[in-house]
């Protein structure tokens, strides 16, 4: 019942669209306090961030509690951390940069941090486009799970854009770096018991 | 064993299916609620305050009536933003919780320290400087580096009475402020994002000019702390840090005092930082800026007082001289 892989999808992909959903509402009650571009924009990137790092727990959770049940939501968590960081961009492109595409190319290339969150987001839209069963039979499984290596890249770009836009206070932004150094780690180590094969869904 | 059970007691799967979409529905609804309430919770900063004492003597106690000429008749950003939104890092580096965080700290007594290369230097009740100098209302820009800007309606005094009060010495060329170090009013205090105490400076002939004040009100009421209480630098033309807040003491000095923020990243904060869209900062660009409680505009060269402090840089590479 509440262990049915589907009932369960639905869970996750209701619940990862709340905080996007309580912003949309919040936006239009004018709610988003002092300054809403930078919460707005703040906001959608943590939560990419926080959606990035929570597909990669989903393997050492796997391990964790020797099960496959975690895999269901891997595609999910991993489509809306793409979501959330295209909304992050678009919020920046519409908002700070006034739809002015000169300026915004001037910034990319003038400012590594804006590089590098470019960066991951461009690396994610590969990994977003062939989320599908369609697209996981058409590179095969092999293909795909290199293809989808990028993730990890995509993950540290996403923690270093944070760590250097951030002015002074480095304290969020470090303890995502560990965060993620922990989750990057766990894939280092040997896995104990090898999990029934599963082609991640 | 199996027989135990009658076929009339077996649930109808009717009826076990509505249960059981019955029992999903409230997981889920549960669930929504529950992430709702960690979204509200992590991103809510502290209820804005929305009362502050009037000060002592409302009416302006300076000879001219009506706007000062240095007044700017934009929209006056609103008092809720203003006091709800606040890079004072004594007391929390998230914007949004330092007026709650900040709400008792004391500002009464307070004494100024006048000193170094002055005639009659003096550590001063806050009431006698107050005594001493007119205050009036100025209704300034104010562009914070990060590029976001206020409309603010101070209430202060210019800093060029009080220093020709104590009398500068021929050799005075610059002069230095000091924030409050007091860690267990002001827990920022007690981590190293910067050093502390705070302090700021000016040369001497930004210090004397006329659109520079120390404000000691806000929209007619007290200073709250979250924007300086009891008494903070305001110079319009330059990005807001160097506005310094809750001062203790101001010393005119022959060498260029130290700034904060220039010792934390002088590549980024240079000692003059004047508002000039043409200097890029690495972190933001600095040609437009979002106005609080409105939309994004062009930032305008010092802050748009180039006519009235444009001549104090005449001759200056600006770029060198950020």
């Amino acid at each position: 019942m509440k262990l049915d892989p589907k009932f369960s999808k639905l869970l996750i992909v209701i619940n990862c669209s709340v905080p996007g959903a309580i912003m949309i509402y919040d936006a239009f009650r004018h709610q988003l306090g002092v300054n809403p571009v930078e919460f707005a924009l703040r906001t959608t990137g943590l939560l990419a961030l926080i959606f990035l790092l929570l597909t990669l727990c989903i393997t050492p959770l796997r391990r964790l509690i020797n099960s496959n049940f975690p895999s269901h939501f891997r595609r999910t968590l991993g489509l809306y951390a793409f979501w959330y960081a295209l909304a992050h961009m678009m919020i920046y492109f519409i908002f700070d940069r006034s739809l002015d595409l000169n300026s915004t190319i001037e910034d990319i290339i003038n400012r590594p941090f804006i590089l590098l969150g470019s960066l991951s987001l461009l690396l994610l839209i590969p990994l977003a486009v062939t989320s599908t069963n369609g697209m996981i039979k058409r590179l095969g499984a092999k293909r795909w799970k290199m293809l989808h290596k990028l993730v990890y890249l995509c993950a540290i770009l996403g923690v270093v854009h944070y760590y250097l836009l951030v002015k002074a206070d480095k304290f969020q932004p470090t303890i995502f770096a560990i965060v993620l150094c922990v989750l990057l780690a766990y894939r280092l180590l040997p896995a104990r018991k090898k999990p029934a094969r599963l082609v991640t869904a | 064993m199996a027989n135990s059970i009658r076929s009339r007691e077996i649930t109808p799967e009717s009826v076990y299916l509505s249960r059981r979409n019955l029992i999903r529905a409230g997981v889920l609804a549960g669930s929504v609620l529950a992430t709702g309430g960690l979204y509200r919770a992590l991103t809510r900063g502290a209820p804005p305050r929305n009362d502050a004492p009037q000060l002592a003597s409302v009416a302006s106690n300076s000879e001219s009536t009506g706007p000062s000429p240095y007044d700017t008749d934009e929209t006056k950003t609103s008092f809720e933003s203003i006091t709800n939104y606040n890079n004072f890092y004594e007391f929390s580096t998230t914007k949004e919780a330092v007026a709650d965080v900040s709400k008792n700290f004391v500002t009464k007594p307070w004494t100024i320290e006048i000193t170094g290369l002055v005639n009659k230097p003096k550590t001063f009740g806050l009431e006698d400087i107050l005594k001493l100098v007119q205050s009036e209302e100025r209704v300034y820009r104010m562009r914070c580096v990060e590029g976001w800007s206020m409309v603010i309606p101070w209430f202060g005094f210019s800093l060029s009475r009080l220093i020709e009060r104590v009398g500068p010495l021929g050799g005075a060329k610059y002069v230095a402020f000091t924030t409050l170090l007091d860690p267990k009013q002001m827990p920022g205090q007690n981590d190293n994002v910067l050093d502390w105490p705070y302090v700021e400076g000016l040369r001497i002939d930004e210090a004397m000019h006329p659109l520079t004040i120390l404000a000691h009100g806000l929209y007619g009421k007290e200073l709250l702390p979250q924007n300086g209480a009891p008494l903070r630098l305001v110079v319009p033309w330059k990005y807001g840090f160097k506005g310094i807040k809750s001062i203790v003491k101001i010393e005119l000095t022959e060498n260029q005092p130290p700034s904060s923020w220039n010792i934390y990243a002088p590549r980024e904060y240079g000692f003059y930082s004047n508002v000039n869209p043409k200097v890029r900062h690495p972190r933001w660009s600095q040609a437009t800026e979002q106005r609080i409680g409105e939309g994004r505009r062009e930032t305008l060269m010092f802050n748009g007082y180039a006519d009235e402090v444009g001549h104090l840089y005449a001759g200056m590479d600006l770029v060198e001289n950020f």
